[in-house]
C-alpha cells in the first residue's frame, strides 16, 4: 500500500449533479480496488493558468488515499477515456509530503 | 614642510588619499536558501502563490544563482513548478506576470 494524492479538473459545463456523480465514479473506482480514502478536498470553479480544449476554468478536485499501486493504472485509464476529466495528475507521497499534507489539512479545516 | 611631489612619492608610492574614506558597498548580504532555513522539506505544486517566487515574469523557472536555493531543493522546485503547470495553475508562459 502507497500513498497517493491525485488532482483533476473536471468541465466546467457540467452541472452540479454531474459533478457529484463523477467524483463518485472515481471514488468507487478506487474503493473497489482496497483503497482507503484520506481526504477529498473540492477546490471549487478555479479559473487555469491557460486554457485547455478551449476553456478558461475548470472544477478541481483533491483525493489522497492509500492504495496498491496496481489500482492507479486502472484510474488512469478511466480518466483518459472520461471527457469529463480535462487534466489529471496523480503523485505518490514520501513521508515529508505526507507530513505537509496533515499539516495543509489541519490548517485549511481552521480557516473553514 | 615637502613639496607636493615629494608627498606625492611618499611611503605610499604615489597612492591617492582621501581625507575621508570612500563609502563604497562592498559587503553584500549573503543569499541563502530559504527551504533549509525556515525548514521547510516538501515543496507543494498545490500553491502556486509560494512558487511564484522562483519564477521570472515570463513563468521561467530562475536559476538557483539567483534566488539562493541550494541544489537538492532546486530540484524539488523545478519539479513542482512543472506539476502546476500540467495543472493550469501556474503558466508555461506569460508576460508581465509580476
Amino acid at each position: 500500500m502507497n500513498h497517493y494524492e491525485t488532482v483533476f479538473i473536471l468541465n466546467p459545463v457540467l452541472s452540479e449533479e454531474q459533478i457529484k456523480e463523477t467524483v463518485k465514479k472515481y471514488e468507487d473506482i478506487l474503493v473497489s480496488n482496497g483503497a482507503k480514502m484520506i481526504s477529498k478536498e473540492n477546490w471549487g470553479l478555479k479559473k487555469l493558468a491557460y486554457a485547455i480544449q478551449h476553456k478558461k476554468s475548470g472544477f478541481y478536485h483533491l483525493f489522497e488515499y492509500t492504495v496498491a499501486g496496481d489500482a492507479i493504472n486502472q484510474l488512469e485509464v478511466n480518466f483518459r477515456r472520461d471527457e469529463r476529466i480535462m487534466r489529471y495528475l496523480t503523485v505518490a507521497l514520501d513521508k515529508h509530503a505526507i507530513a505537509w499534507a496533515e499539516k495543509r489539512r489541519k490548517r485549511n479545516q481552521k480557516t473553514a | 614642510m615637502s613639496s607636493i611631489e615629494q608627498q606625492a612619492k611618499g611611503k605610499k608610492g604615489g597612492d591617492i588619499r582621501y581625507l575621508t574614506p570612500l563609502n563604497i558597498e562592498t559587503a553584500k548580504t549573503k543569499k541563502y536558501c530559504m527551504f533549509q532555513k525556515s525548514g521547510i522539506k516538501y515543496v507543494d505544486y498545490k500553491d502556486p502563490d509560494f512558487l511564484m517566487r522562483f519564477i521570472n515574469e515570463q513563468g521561467k523557472i530562475l536559476p538557483r544563482r539567483l534566488t539562493g536555493t541550494s541544489l537538492k531543493y532546486q530540484r524539488k522546485v523545478a519539479v513542482a513548478v512543472k506539476r502546476a503547470r500540467h495543472l493550469a495553475l501556474m503558466p508555461y508562459v506569460a508576460d508581465l506576470l509580476k
